[in-house]
């Protein structure tokens, strides 16, 4: 098979683990993320199982690849960012407030949406109108250079960049 | 299954997905920047993500067809205004801080990332202030 492939038809699989991963671990339920955060009423603590789980797994695994040159099917390891900034606190509390809400974050929103749940197509919706929205004002992704550019973009990067020094 | 053992089994299958993603891939399963990366069309290598969401969608399928109670079928209990508000928080807040449960909560805590501790206390923090005030200042207990 061509790598091409291999890499397409992966990703398709592991998209198809995580998400029965979500729906197994009960975060496809709004009302038990939100019993999960309300410490102070008839508090579900359950949830924390799942990052136990979770986080477990990727940390042997981080450990693994952290002996390997290269990840197996091409491409290499990324360079990831390491200090916090005001975007990542401002930009998590937004998130935490949105979770906070509605009980949804959107790994659980794409599993519901795909359920054709109509209820959580909104949330859906409005959270790709969120993203836009975030584009189009140009407030800037924590941890990536100023300009609103996408990681994996340096010709982008460049460009915006550039655009910068020009102004 | 009794709720504790489903919640850390379905734990494992996530991180054994984020953890074969990294692997394989060398990316981090945080859903938010694959979503709007799949979405954006200028994105370089935008098959995989294209691939994943669709993975993500698919599961949501088979849960529908296989194992309904999985899924918040009778709605999702919070009214349709505050789920537009909440669904745009989150797509805004995602991206700002660059990224969400899973990028942040279990890829970054998993590789030990301070960065990622950090935004993970803080949107923990924040999602049981906001369902406090909600619950129990707006609604009086009630919901």
């Amino acid at each position: 098979m061509r790598r091409a492939a291999k890499r397409w038809l992966s990703a398709l699989g592991l998209g198809l683990l995580f998400g029965l991963g979500l729906g197994l671990s009960g975060m496809t339920q709004p009302d038990k993320v939100l019993a999960f955060l309300d410490v102070t009423g008839a508090w579900d603590p359950s949830l924390a199982l799942v990052m136990v789980g979770a986080i477990g797994a990727f940390f042997v695994a981080f450990r693994v690849a952290r002996r390997r040159p290269a990840p197996l099917l091409g491409g290499r390891f990324p360079r990831l960012p390491r200090r916090p900034d005001w975007r990542l606190i401002g930009g998590a509390a937004l998130f935490g407030a949105g979770w906070g809400l509605a009980g949804i974050c959107p790994g659980p929103a794409l599993v519901d949406l795909g359920a054709g749940l109509g209820d959580v197509a909104i949330f859906a919706a409005a959270m790709v109108a969120g993203m836009a929205l975030h584009r189009l004002l140009g407030v800037g992704v924590s941890g990536t250079a100023p300009a609103p550019a996408a990681p994996h973009e340096p010709a982008a990067l460049v460009a915006t960049a550039r655009e910068g020094a020009g102004q | 299954m009794s709720p504790l053992l489903s919640a850390l089994l379905g734990g494992l299958l996530i991180g054994t997905s984020a953890a074969l993603l990294y692997l394989l891939h060398g990316r981090i399963a945080g859903i938010s920047g694959i979503l709007c990366s799949a979405l954006t069309p200028e994105t370089s290598d935008r098959e995989w993500r294209v691939a994943f969401v669709a993975g993500l969608l698919l599961a949501g399928v088979a849960y529908r067809l296989l194992a309904p109670g999985a899924l918040p079928l009778a709605g999702t209990g919070t009214p349709l205004p505050i789920l537009a508000v909440a669904g745009v928080v989150v797509g805004f807040g995602t991206r700002m801080g660059n990224g969400c449960t899973s990028g942040h909560g279990v890829c970054g805590v998993g590789r030990g990332s301070v960065r990622s501790m950090w935004a993970t206390g803080t949107f923990v923090a924040v999602g049981m202030a906001v369902v406090f005030v909600m619950r129990h200042v707006v609604a009086g207990g009630g919901r």
